[in-house]
């Protein structure tokens, strides 16, 4: 069943560590966010394999907009 | 800043962002000039863009401020390069503060105390490893170009060591580039003291007393006040001496605060120099009735120190509370947005440095400080009660706020009897 990972805060994609394919455990950062002047990392809600990811590096995204999809 | 130099009879010239141009400052000032982009680095930490609107304006001076290029001892050297008066330390100064090691170094030397721990950068994990034995564990790991807390790890044992390293010297690298690091040991249940100094260029130094700082979340801070409750005679006598001590073996001029650290058992000992105004002055002016700012602008001007050290008195208490777009109930996480309801208290020893109206954007871009609520009475009682009714009369919406936390920690029984360390917040000490 995907699963689609929202922001939790509205920020600017800092990093974006994972691609499609990568396995990740939950907890793990899947991008990271750079909002007054903090990094904020947006962690996989569970363990799975990365389908999708929505973002661009530098692009801003609102609270609540998805960021990626696991598989 | 605007106010001292209206004071002064001087003009003021704003620089902005794009997504400043309906901020608060540009609208103070009289006359604003653009100067790009709104990421940071496309304007306000562009040195040319800086230089280039005072060139244009035939700006006489620049004030840097307490952020971006404030610490920033090229932008300091440039300003001077263009026969621009940089309001603040001499260049050397700033860099010779900015190295940290460098910094511990020539405090130690001019016999100020400072932690046990390595005074040339750590290599690797294994050296780090090697100091913290000698030094005891818990340590903490420092980045050597930078303060303010970014790139600092506590580490409370032996196992903790390699991972933290790793992480520490990381971060560093993306905020300073640098991953340079080095130890420090760490003291339990410290209080964070700091003295504000001021040099004039006659070579005099001296001191505004302390403020006290403890109250932080991610080793920044949140409440601040003059004086230091439950600081003894001696070591106050003590912190005192030292800063201004450290501030002459670097021919320290303008503004400028020695941060210490204090045991429990009241030893102390030298934490960083920060080379600017900071943004918590406003305790040491309300706590002694002097305006730091027209002092840095005389000063800067080539007067002499305002004032000598006897007529510098805390006449009264003072404490500064930081509101900042984050939420203290998801764990001080950023919130940005758009302010859609401001409504602040004001009355007799009440002071606001607002950076927000109504209907202003609160930007991703930039630091989340709102706003700083300041109040001061004969004393602290009266000044930390004066306080409470303040964040009462607080009322902000469309982004969330540090006020409801604010509020706890000034109800709470350790703050009212002035029993605080930098690690309570972490402890958990002012849930809800």
């Amino acid at each position: 069943m995907p699963e689609e990972i929202k922001a939790h805060i509205t920020g600017v994609v800092f990093q974006i560590p994972t691609k499609p394919g990568d396995r990740v455990a939950a907890g793990d950062a899947v991008i990271v966010l750079e909002s007054m002047k903090m990094e904020i990392p947006v962690e996989a809600p569970r363990a799975g394999a990365v389908k999708e990811i929505k973002v661009q590096e530098g692009q801003t995204v609102q609270e609540g907009d998805v960021v990626a999809v696991l598989e | 800043m605007f106010r001292a130099c209206r004071q002064l009879g001087i003009r003021t010239v704003a620089v902005y962002s794009e997504a400043d141009r309906n901020a608060v400052h540009v609208r103070d000032a009289d006359e604003a000039v653009p100067i790009g982009g709104a990421p940071a680095r496309e304007s306000y930490l562009s040195a040319e863009r800086i230089l280039e609107a005072a060139r244009q304006v035939r700006a006489d001076a620049i004030h840097p401020g307490y952020g971006f290029l404030s610490e920033n001892w090229r932008f300091a050297q440039a300003v001077r390069d263009a026969t621009i008066v940089f309001i603040g330390p001499k260049p050397d100064a700033i860099r010779k503060m900015g190295d940290k090691i460098e910094a511990r170094r020539l405090m130690a030397a001019a016999g100020v105390p400072v932690l046990p721990g390595s005074f040339t950068p750590v290599a690797d994990a294994a050296e780090a490893q090697r100091v913290a034995g000698h030094v005891g564990f818990p340590v903490i790991l420092k980045a050597a170009a930078g303060g303010g807390g970014i790139g600092m790890a506590r580490v409370g044992k032996e196992a903790e060591l390699p991972t933290a390293f790793t992480t520490a010297s990381r971060r560093a690298q993306a905020a300073f580039g640098s991953g340079e690091l080095y130890v420090e040991r760490y003291l339990e249940r410290s209080r964070h003291v700091e003295i504000q100094v001021f040099g004039d260029d006659s070579g005099r130094v001296v001191h505004l007393h302390e403020r006290e700082c403890s109250i932080q979340r991610r080793h920044q801070k949140l409440v601040e006040e003059s004086p230091a409750p439950n600081l003894s005679e001696s070591s106050k006598a003590g912190l005192t001496r030292a800063a201004v001590a450290g501030a002459l073996a670097i021919g320290y001029t303008n503004a400028g605060t020695m941060e210490f650290l204090v045991s429990e058992s009241g030893e102390f000992y030298f934490l960083e120099m920060n080379t600017r105004l900071q943004v918590e002055h406003p305790v040491t002016e309300e706590s002694t009735g002097l305006d730091l700012v027209v002092a840095q602008l005389r000063v800067a001007s080539g007067e002499q120190l305002p004032w000598s050290q006897t007529e510098i008195v805390q006449g009264r208490a003072a404490v500064e509370c930081r509101v900042y777009a984050e939420d203290p109930a998801k764990g001080f996480l950023p919130s940005p947005g758009t302010v859609s309801k401001l409504v602040l208290p004001s009355g007799d020893g009440i002071r606001i440095e607002s950076g927000i109206d109504a209907g202003s954007t609160v930007s991703v871009h930039y630091d989340p400080l709102l706003l700083k609520l300041v109040t001061h009475a004969p004393t602290r009682a009266q000044a930390v009660q004066r306080m409470a009714d303040a964040l009462d009369g607080c009322a902000i919406e469309g982004v969330r706020t540090t006020i409801p936390f604010l509020r706890r920690v000034i109800a709470s029984n350790e703050f009212r009897q002035g029993r605080v360390h930098t690690q309570m917040l972490e402890q958990g000490a002012f849930n809800a």
